[in-house]
């Protein structure tokens, strides 16, 4: 199939970036997406242009590596990563057009390669069960009723690709957010610190410069793995309770 | 230079108990004064550095990646092994110990493998007590499901997703350091080489893939977690950016490689599907638990999963179950591997030629579609996305895929390579599954080595040297190594040849699997050695790596690694030459029984084979760790 592409080239995070157009001229149906763009890169090279530069790592839609805002969409037109998203998707003939992620905390670096570390930074604002390696029960000492167990994995499922945040008008990522409460939230391990968790979370995505939700569920729409807004509104229930018998917020997460 | 293993004397059962007593110990108030590196967050990285973190040690992590979340751990599927016995089926360490040895084919220390299954169950009891949500049954406690070479359940899983739920456990922990000031971590940065002054490893050299920059890190010890080497292969079920440059760097300055040729060829995996294909995908072992492996009995070509329905039951080769009775679908992963391709190799292969069935067909019957779901949904899905099939119609076509290393840096009891203060951890090391994995071992040997191994041995290097004993990266040894990584990457840019770095590496993958793959020959391996001169000779002369080693830079990275897995290519095969016997995943034509499984030969390769650089184009030097067996008896694998 013959494909033409328009795609968002931008030197640097501090150059002005533009659309350039290509044509992909030997797409196959069975290709990823991804597999085009290597396709692509590789005629590029031989004509002495740069390859576009994109993220990418296991290609099995698993380490959240991948983006790419394609036909106004994260991920492309189906509900899955970029990498697993395969040319039949696509019509014979058709101009698709690929940016990178667009949010004011997520920015460009080069082409369609942007920074993501603000997720990290809201990790370890909290995101984990405050325990030393060693010394613990025996696992099975905590029990946990299957469908609490399920419930938890399935927020534990995300990715954190931050599809949700570039699908969002304001550059949410309440979803991404919510998804880690939920799961602690849920689970009898994530009891003890569950206000302070909360809260830490939410200052940290605050300060990271994310919009606020305005009950649009792009994000969920969107997500490649189907994480739920009912996070969002757990996530809100956590975090007012939590205000109300305020704890103190320190800067940085951890606490010994 | 004498090989020494360090295993502890004594009883199997004692010998770890023992030596973690007779390890000296940091004290609490010295251990901030210590600097440790370590190098990949995958499971063995991350679990390594935070429970480092946690002792009180200043940790410095790198990964190339974004985040450390998605170093390659993440991609897991299937499960991770621990002696539990929670089902009551007669498991015990002893059993796990002994299903590891014989599925390594007699290849890996006792001792090393012992603590392994030992330290599996702590394994378990640390995760959940994380948060990690494995699957539960009804009751509330945990579950169970069977794997490839064992009799017992004993694979604890998180839906198809275990990886993802352990390396994400792993990465708050690690997370939780880096808030607390005790892990500095370095995302997208490259390690380059390693720096040894007086003998001893003191740091490590990097690219800031961003910028560009090399830059120098000093330290009293420093940590490889750095995965596996099967890209290079180039298609394999590897992530992209998994590479062999950090343990080979480590390699070229000294530190030994072990057992270069054991690859582990996955019986299930999508099939190739074209030219342009970039990685192949796996499907989970642990589908073999339900599916049944066939292909027809005469051959049928082009047969495609939707017809495979109308070819009558007498019609069909039911090959695995038909030869090993008893282990059926579930044998090892190399024998089964074997299977597909002697089927294939028969004229019976379905698809293109090169794919066996993987049939759910009974079981949906037998469980219903619901229950399947629920197991393997989100494999059944990726099936489905992939090639376009739906395998809750006919069965899913499959065929072996490079997927994992046994081999690696040659390491000690106390996971520390050759030159002192340099460690090798996860797939990074060759230790513990000899010349075959089982399934769901190798997220229980990463999680070993960073949780309960290293925090303990890596104390006793720590305590012996002092903390006086730190070498600043003013050190003109530092100067020299930044210059060196420098001017490879000026070297590379400035070839400007005319052949993009993945024509040559897909060249280098499809010599590989051709002779060094699932099976090997004298003459082939001859001829793999001379053709991989050759690429490595037109490497450096016809390369095209455009842009500058100033900015971020995908093609040079790749053609840094490319360079490397060249060179290993070629150390592969002397390792594979050397090898005259069959095990595990090494099959040598030259060596089989009359039913042609793999014949060993024990009196003369009960050896890890631990190869010595000795400089450019020169042939490497081989030492022999010779392998003693006190506990089991060496038999030929049988799982007939
Ligand atoms: C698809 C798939 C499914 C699997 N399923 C299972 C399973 O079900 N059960 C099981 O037990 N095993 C499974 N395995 C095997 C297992 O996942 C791996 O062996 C294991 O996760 C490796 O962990 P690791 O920590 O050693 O390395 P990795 O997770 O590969 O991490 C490597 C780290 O090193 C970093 N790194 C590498 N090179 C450099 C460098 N030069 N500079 C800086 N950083 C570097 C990377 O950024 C990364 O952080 C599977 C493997 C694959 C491919
Ligand atoms: S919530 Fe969904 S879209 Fe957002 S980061 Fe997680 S997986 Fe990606
Ligand atoms: S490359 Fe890993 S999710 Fe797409």
């Amino acid at each position: 199939m013959k494909i033409k592409l328009k795609v968002w080239r931008q030197k640097g995070p501090n150059a002005k970036g533009e659309f350039k157009t290509y044509n992909v001229d030997h797409a196959s149906p069975d290709m990823s997406f991804l597999e085009m763009i290597d396709v692509l890169n590789g005629e590029l090279i031989r004509k002495g242009e740069e390859a576009i530069a994109f993220d990418h790592d296991c290609r099995e839609g698993i380490c959240g590596m991948c983006s790419l805002y394609i036909n106004g969409h994260p991920h492309g037109p189906l509900q899955t990563t970029t990498c697993q998203l395969h040319m039949r998707t696509f019509k014979d003939g058709e101009t698709i057009t690929v940016e990178p992620w667009r949010a004011q905390a997520f920015p460009v670096i080069k082409d369609l390669v942007v920074d993501r570390s603000a997720f990290d930074r809201i990790q370890q604002a909290g995101g984990y069960v405050n325990v030393n390696t060693g010394g613990v029960p025996d696992a099975n000492e905590i029990p946990i009723p299957k469908k609490i167990a399920d419930e938890a994995f399935d927020a534990a499922t995300c990715i954190g690709c931050g599809a949700c945040v570039a699908a969002c008008k304001n550059a949410s990522a309440m979803l991404f957010v919510s998804a880690k409460i939920s799961q602690f939230a849920l689970l009898p391990q994530g009891q003890v610190e569950r206000k302070e968790r909360a809260e830490k979370m939410v200052a940290q995505m605050d300060a990271e410069g994310f919009g606020s939700c305005t009950n649009t569920y792009a994000c969920e729409a969107e997500c490649p793995k189907g994480i739920k807004v009912a996070n969002i509104a757990r996530m809100n229930r956590e975090y007012l309770g939590a205000m109300l018998t305020s704890y103190e917020v320190g800067s940085g997460g951890g606490g010994e | 230079m004498n090989l020494d293993s360090k295993i502890p004397e004594g009883p199997l059962a004692e010998k770890w108990t023992k030596h973690k007593f007779n390890l000296k110990l940091v004290n609490p108030a010295n251990k901030r004064k210590y600097e440790v590196i370590v190098v990949g967050t995958g499971l063995a990285g991350a679990s390594a550095a935070a429970s480092l973190g946690e002792l009180g040690y200043n940790v410095k992590a790198f990964c190339f990646q974004d985040s450390p979340r998605r170093a390659h751990s993440i991609a897991a599927q299937g499960g991770i092994n621990a002696a539990k016995n929670y089902q009551n089926d007669g498991d015990s360490i002893y059993r796990l110990f002994y299903d590891t040895i014989k599925g390594g084919d007699y290849r890996a220390r006792e001792g090393n493998v012992y603590r392994l299954a030992e330290s599996s169950v702590s394994i378990i009891d640390q995760c959940v007590a994380q948060g990690v949500p494995f699957a539960r049954e009804y009751g509330g406690l945990l579950a169970n499901r069977s794997f490839g070479g064992a009799q017992v359940s004993r694979t604890f899983y998180a839906r198809g997703q275990t990886g993802q739920q352990l390396l994400l456990g792993a990465y708050g922990a690690l997370n939780r350091q880096i808030a607390n000031g005790k892990v500095k971590m370095y995302s997208r940065t490259e390690m380059l080489d390693v720096v040894i002054v007086d003998g001893k490893a003191r740091g490590i050299i990097t690219r800031d893939l961003l910028t560009g920059k090399i830059e120098s890190h000093s330290a009293h010890a420093v940590l490889l977690c750095t995965g596996g080497y099967g890209n290079v292969f180039y298609l394999s079920t590897n992530a992209k950016g998994s590479n062999v440059t950090a343990a080979w760097r480590a390699h070229k300055r000294g530190a030994f490689f072990g057992n270069p040729c054991f690859t582990q060829i996955h019986p299930t995996c999508i099939p190739v599907s074209g030219d342009h294909q970039s990685k192949l995908t796996l499907m989970s072992e642990s589908l073999r638990n339900d599916g049944r492996v066939w292909v027809p009995k005469k051959p049928m070509p082009g047969l495609k999963g939707a017809d495979a329905m109308k070819v009558p039951e007498a019609d069909r080769d039911y090959f695995l179950e038909r030869k090993y009775p008893s282990f059926g679908n579930l044998v090892p992963r190399d024998v089964a591997s074997r299977n597909a391709k002697i089927v294939c190799d028969e004229g019976r292969g379905v698809g293109s030629g090169l794919a066996v069935f993987l049939d759910f067909t009974d079981a949906i019957k037998r469980d219903g579609e619901a229950t399947i779901r629920a197991k393997y949904g989100n494999l059944f899905d990726m099936y489905a996305q992939i090639t376009g099939d739906n395998p809750y119609k006919g069965p899913m076509m499959i065929y072996p895929a490079v997927h994992y290393t046994m081999g690696g840096l040659w390491v000690d009891y106390n996971l520390m390579t050759n030159v002192p203060g340099l460690y090798a951890l996860g797939e990074a090391n060759f230790s513990d599954h000899g010349a075959n994995r089982l399934g769901a071992s190798a997220l229980m040997q990463g999680l070993a080595d960073g949780y309960f191994v290293i925090p303990y041995t890596v104390g006793d290097y720590l305590a012996n040297i002092g903390w006086a004993d730190k070498v600043s990266t003013d050190h003109p040894a530092f100067k020299e190594a930044i210059q060196q990584s420098i001017d490879r990457m000026n070297k590379l840019i400035n070839i400007k040849g005319k052949k993009t770095v993945d024509e040559f590496h897909r060249q280098l993958g499809l010599t590989m699997w051709e002779y060094c793959g699932m099976s090997r020959s004298e003459q082939g391996l001859k001829k793999a050695k001379q053709i991989i001169q050759d690429i490595k000779k037109e490497f450096w002369t016809n390369v095209n790596v455009l842009g500058t080693a100033n900015e971020l830079n995908q093609e040079l990275e790749k053609a840094n690694r490319v360079a490397d897995f060249i060179e290993l290519g070629e150390l592969m095969v002397d390792d594979a030459l050397d090898r005259k016997e069959s095990c595990g995943g090494h099959f040598r034509e030259e060596s089989q029984t009359p039913e042609g499984e793999a014949l060993r030969k024990d009196d003369e390769y009960a050896y890890v084979a631990a190869w010595e650089y000795k400089g450019e184009n020169q042939p490497e030097q081989l030492h022999k760790e010779e392998l003693k067996f006190e506990n089991v008896k060496l038999t030929q694998r049988s799982y007939k």
